[in-house]
């Protein structure tokens, strides 16, 4: 691509990273969360693939794979903390500790420190649909454009 | 921690688990990755049956996820606002069914697949249709339900296609892909009809409140048009014979799984979910037209099939019709619960179980000839029965069977649908028979061509792994067939009950007395 994409790109990289970690970190108080915010993210990969060619990246297929997996069994993993009660039960929540501020009653701007492992859940979501998305723009990058695909 | 009472999820969460960790130990050494395998599928099985005898023995297991505590169902107020697991008698029962079919399928690919061929993918993608079909006769929430069934989807359309290298899988599971896509979408579109009308998702709730309004039947129709497509039933059957034909052997009995958790998911839809608005006779005279044209359209398909594996899925597809039948005329008569109404729910329900031992055998000694031979052509096969002999001799007990022939298993299910159709109407056991009767010729015509006769090329006698798992369902072959008093007793009256007069019970389950 033109020097203009490409600085442009290099410009912007970082935003949409940030903003895509924004998205996933306050899923649990604003729209938006794990799935969104990989998405962003893996659109950041879409914009590196697009200006630099996806070449570059080629290296990168294992690692996204590897973190796709890890994404999964930290989701399942988390959902088994509740195993004690119930799968899926919410043992962070209002524990005082990680996530485990108890929400105050009316209006407030929004505490992140809140939401017990649903704040983890969509970290883990996120890294899964980032390395998935991730990993299909790159395979159709590198494979798509041929005849014989 | 009572590791009893979290059977319902742990069966569908370890599988899961089991599906995302197995890539990452294949990576470490292939050995570690089977060894783990071994372990969640061997962990899985056990949750299933200990699940299975709970269900059985005292009554239905409800899973609530996320309360307090699993049996907490309802929050002041008496609504259901978690997701639940409800296990009556016949989600057990199909849950046993999985059981049998995965674990079949996971000893017979042990040695079927190929590590240059995708057996770490193939094995992934098996635990996550697994963990997806017991998720579909686990879940008492209608919007799960739909979350399982695509994730059934996925990976049985993945299953279908993953060998990328040859020109026909992927091509049939694009179809599969499209049909399951279709048959999902309307499925949501129903779910979100219900969502709208009554704002909530359980299908106990839901049951209590549905009478019988037109959006009610607007959504019962979705709901009847989605599943049905993806139990593959005329006239929606075009991807069954791609699908089963070309998907390798251990996933094409998986699949068989696959189709039968939908048709479970229909019952559920008719006589729970839809129980109390009384559509009965109408819909249930829709499922056994449904059902008769599906068996006879499917068995006069197999009569002009070439391909051993594609005149297999037409068998399967006709199998289905018997179970549409057999349940739709207990359905036809629901709400004057005549004796010979729970006599077609049992014949039925049990065709379920003998379908999946017999043609899960049939899929799995097709595999065996694929592998020994690269054929499957019936006009190029022949005199095979002289090197692979125990695959032909697995091959005639399950087409035999297969045809209803005494005293094998699917002459035990299907002499209950005789009976019971004959009272209904003679004319829908007369059309039962003929699909028997054809069946019959179709499938002596297959082993014929494919093992007898002079001795074409040498094959190569199927490893033990895939004997062990062919052997293990002909002994089901043959026991539901010399003692099926036994196994209707324990397992298939408490599962047909569950559909003939349970809807109370399951209810009573969830929303309380």
């Amino acid at each position: 691509m033109s020097v203009v994409v490409r600085t442009i790109a290099r410009l912007l990289l970082p935003w949409v990273l940030a903003f895509g970690g924004y998205v996933i970190m306050h899923g649990h108080l604003t729209p938006g969360g794990g799935f969104q915010g990989g998405a962003v993210v893996a659109s950041a990969v879409a914009l590196v693939v697009i200006a630099f060619g996806a070449e570059g990246l080629k290296g990168q297929k294992n690692l996204f794979s590897f973190l796709e997996d890890l994404g999964a069994i930290a989701f399942v993993a988390l959902a088994f903390l509740g195993i004690g009660s119930t799968f899926f039960r919410n043992v962070l929540a209002g524990g005082g500790g990680l996530f485990g501020t108890p929400v105050p009653f009316g209006p407030n701007p929004g505490w992140l420190n809140t939401g017990g492992t649903l704040p983890l859940m969509n970290w883990a979501v996120g890294l899964k649909v980032l390395a998935g998305l991730g990993s299909v723009v790159l395979l159709l990058a590198l494979f798509g454009g041929k005849e014989d695909g | 921690m009572n590791i009893m009472v979290h059977a319902p999820i742990l069966a569908i969460a370890v599988p899961l688990l089991g599906a995302f960790a197995l890539p990452l130990f294949a990576k470490v050494h292939r050995n570690l990755r089977d060894l783990w395998g071994a372990a969640v599928a061997g962990f899985t099985a056990a949750m299933a049956v200990a699940l299975a005898v709970q269900a059985f023995t005292s009554g239905i297991q409800v899973y609530t996820l996320g309360a307090p505590s699993p049996t907490d169902t309802v929050v002041a107020g008496g609504f259901p606002i978690r997701i639940m697991l409800v296990v009556d008698a016949l989600s057990a029962f199909m849950g046993l069914i999985t059981t049998v079919l995965g674990l079949a399928s996971l000893v017979y690919a042990w040695r079927f697949l190929r590590e240059d061929q995708g057996k770490t993918l193939a094995l992934t993608l098996f635990f996550l249709l697994w963990a997806g079909i017991y998720g579909l006769e686990y879940t008492g929430d209608m919007f799960n339900f739909f979350v399982f069934l695509e994730i059934t989807s996925i990976a049985a359309c993945a299953l279908v296609g993953y060998r990328t290298w040859e020109s026909r899988p992927p091509e049939a599971a694009f179809k599969t892909m499209a049909l399951y896509t279709l048959g999902g979408l309307l499925v949501l579109l129903a779910v979100g009809i219900l969502y709208g009308e009554y704002g909530a998702l359980n299908i106990a709730y839901l049951s209590s409140k549905i009478r019988g309004a037109l959006v009610d039947k607007v959504a019962l129709g979705l709901l009847l048009g989605g599943l049905l497509m993806k139990a593959g039933t005329v006239p929606a059957h075009m991807w069954a014979p791609d699908a089963y034909g070309e998907a390798p052997a251990q996933a094409a009995i998986v699949l068989v799984g696959n189709t039968q958790a939908s048709l479970y998911g229909l019952w559920r839809v008719l006589f729970t979910l839809f129980g109390g608005a009384l559509f009965a006779p109408q819909v249930g005279w829709l499922v056994v037209a449904l059902g008769t044209l599906t068996l006879l359209v499917a068995v006069l398909m197999a009569v002009i099939q070439v391909d051993l594996t594609r005149l297999i899925a037409y068998g399967a597809v006709s199998q289905i019709g018997y179970m549409l039948l057999g349940v739709g005329v207990g359905l036809t008569v629901l709400s004057g619960r005549p004796e010979f109404g729970l006599v077609a729910i049992r014949g039925g329900v049990f065709h379920m179980l003998n379908d999946a031992a017999t043609v899960g055998l049939l899929f799995l000694a097709a595999g065996a000839v694929y592998r020994a031979v690269g054929s499957k052509d019936l006009r190029a096969l022949g005199g095979l029965g002289h090197d692979l002999k125990w695959t032909g001799g697995f091959f005639l007990l399950g087409a035999l069977a297969l045809a209803g022939v005494p005293p094998l298993n699917g002459f035990a299910s299907k002499i209950l649908i005789y009976q019971s159709s004959f009272q209904l109407s003679p004319i829908l056991a007369a059309i039962a028979v003929l699909g028997s009767i054809l069946l019959l010729a179709v499938f002596v015509r297959a082993f014929q061509g494919a093992f007898l006769g002079p001795r074409l090329t040498k094959a190569e006698p199927a490893p033990l792994s895939m004997l062990v798992a062919m052997g293990a369902l002909a002994v089901l072959v043959i026991a539901l067939g010399l003692v099926p008093g036994f196994f209707l007793e324990h397992l298939v009256n408490p599962a047909a009950d569950a559909l003939w007069r349970g809807r109370d019970l399951y209810l009573a389950a969830v929303l309380g007395g």
